[in-house]
């Protein structure tokens, strides 16, 4: 353990997994209990279509990709709320749309498209001074919501209805979570890559889900979970010499397992 | 208390309300009858602010949303969310989700789920109670702000006919202890004649407003529903 904080290179690492990886997982109760598993998924591939675009120009991928997914988010909520049309329908097109900008724009390349791998499958070995910087500020962010947001978001999952009839502005609460959901996604990317985002949001909320008999504990345990799994998954990987993202997914995977034995026990 | 002056409503473009006035004073206990998709639980929610009517005016003594109790239909409810019923009560005193609950939010909690003959279910989960047990502890809810006017949205959906009675003699209970206005959706003509003080039938327009005795005369009734049934019956022999 001592040797990862021998290099500065790991220490980031280790440090901006524990952050995304809680983070994530404190978000990912509220995309669980609304049925949004699929929210997840859509908006890592949003940003692919601006990590291309980024690698396209020749300039920071991530910078380009959180624009490009904040809009996605706000589009998909503005679709749910203004037209008949569903969220999970919102999401499935909007999905296909960036994926197809992301195709369209590792295409005009002349370098190929050998780069975009490290986006897909993650590179946490990568994290930059930059990037730890950016999760430690949305991280700070993500804690000042615990005082009011938490509750009101809450509320609004259990039933919408009746949080509105209290005064809560629930659309535009959607909002502040759509955006900060997708800037939790981008800052995601290096830890787990986007084609494992979705799980990285999902499963530690549904292991937190079966052993929970309140939300808040849902809440702990669920960002527990997400920071302990980052914790072992890299020091596997690192050990076994295999993909950071895959192992802390299939270490989430392994205590999702344990909780769905515990609850089938105590029910 | 509450009065509704010629109160219309389209949605989707479809009207789903049209010339609805009514008044509702202190104590009163006012049944909304009609048959399904007759505007019923809009004009509810038009009272409790969920839905802004297209015409017409809804003038209360109070604008304070806190001074209204809802009980929404219980079968909306989410009972994969993990909670317990005391944080489904203290919900209505925060006005949002509870992390933590302080003593005495536990204590006037436990008060209000006592009055309802709930206080046992205060720590168990949401997911496990019956429909009845559940509308109890929305009744615990919607009372702990000692409301002026209590909201019900079809109480009697979910519950069985014994559950459904306690409800209505619990309602009858606090409306004499605090003087505290009801109005109340309900399919159940039985219910409207025996325990409301006021009634008013209402198949998109408003058919009828009045006492028992006169709203749901048998003409108001082939109204509203087209046809008199054999409850109508019961109704003209009770």
């Amino acid at each position: 353990m001592t040797e990862w904080f021998q290099y500065d290179f790991l220490t980031r690492a280790l440090i901006a997994g524990l952050l995304v990886g809680g983070l994530a997982s404190y978000y990912g109760v509220f995309v669980v209990q609304r049925r949004l598993s699929f929210l997840g998924a859509g908006l890592a591939h949003a940003a692919l279509g601006g990590v291309s675009l980024g690698l396209l120009l020749e300039t920071e991928p991530l910078v380009v990709a959180l624009p490009f997914t904040i809009l996605v988010a706000i589009t998909i909520n503005w679709m749910r709320e203004n037209t008949r049309l569903s969220a999970d329908t919102a999401i499935g097109i909007l999905f296909a749309v960036s994926v197809s900008l992301g195709i369209i724009f590792l295409s005009l390349r002349d370098q190929g498209s050998a780069d975009a791998f490290a986006y897909l499958f993650g590179s946490i070995l990568t994290v930059s001074k930059t990037d730890l910087w950016a999760t430690i500020a949305i991280f700070a962010a993500g804690l000042l919501t615990l005082r009011k947001l938490w509750g009101r978001w809450a509320y609004a999952t259990f039933d919408e209805e009746a949080a509105i009839a209290d005064g809560i502005r629930t659309s535009r609460d959607q909002y502040i979570f759509s955006v900060l959901l997708a800037v939790t996604i981008v800052v995601s990317i290096k830890v787990v890559g986007i084609l494992l985002i979705a799980a990285f949001l999902v499963i530690p909320a549904a292991s937190a889900r079966l052993v929970s008999h309140s939300f808040s504990a849902m809440t702990l345990i669920a960002v527990l979970a997400g920071g302990s799994s980052v914790l072992a998954g890299l020091m596997l990987s690192y050990t076994l010499d295999l993909p950071g993202g895959a192992v802390i997914i299939l270490c989430q995977t392994t205590l999702f397992l344990a909780a769905l034995m515990y609850s089938r026990i105590h029910s | 208390m509450i009065t509704v002056q010629n109160l219309s409503l389209r949605l989707g473009g479809r009207q789903i309300l049209r010339d609805v006035s009514f008044t509702v004073r202190k104590g009163d206990f006012l049944a909304i009858v009609g048959p399904n998709g007759g505007g019923k639980s809009s004009l509810i929610k038009c009272l409790v602010g969920l839905i802004k009517p297209s015409g017409g005016n809804i003038l209360r003594d109070t604008v304070d949303a806190r001074d209204i109790g809802y009980v929404p239909q219980i079968k909306t409810l989410d009972r994969t969310f993990p909670a317990r019923s005391i944080d489904l009560v203290v919900t209505a005193m925060r006005g949002s989700w509870p992390a933590r609950i302080s003593p005495r939010e536990t204590n006037t909690s436990l008060d209000a789920l006592q009055r309802v003959g709930a206080d046992r279910l205060a720590f168990e989960s949401l997911g496990s109670l019956s429909g009845g047990e559940l509308q109890r502890v929305y009744l615990a809810r919607a009372i702990i702000r000692k409301p002026s006017l209590l909201l019900l949205d079809e109480p009697e959906a979910g519950i069985d006919v014994f559950g459904t009675s306690d409800l209505y003699s619990l309602l009858d209970e606090y409306r004499a202890e605090t003087d505290v206005a009801v109005v109340m959706v309900t399919h159940d003509w039985e219910v409207a004649f025996h325990h409301a003080s006021s009634v008013l039938l209402l198949n998109g327009d408003q058919i009828s407003f009045g006492s028992p005795n006169e709203a749901l005369n048998e003409t108001a009734i082939r109204n509203a529903f087209g046809h008199v049934g054999h409850k109508h019956g019961m109704l003209s022999g009770g």
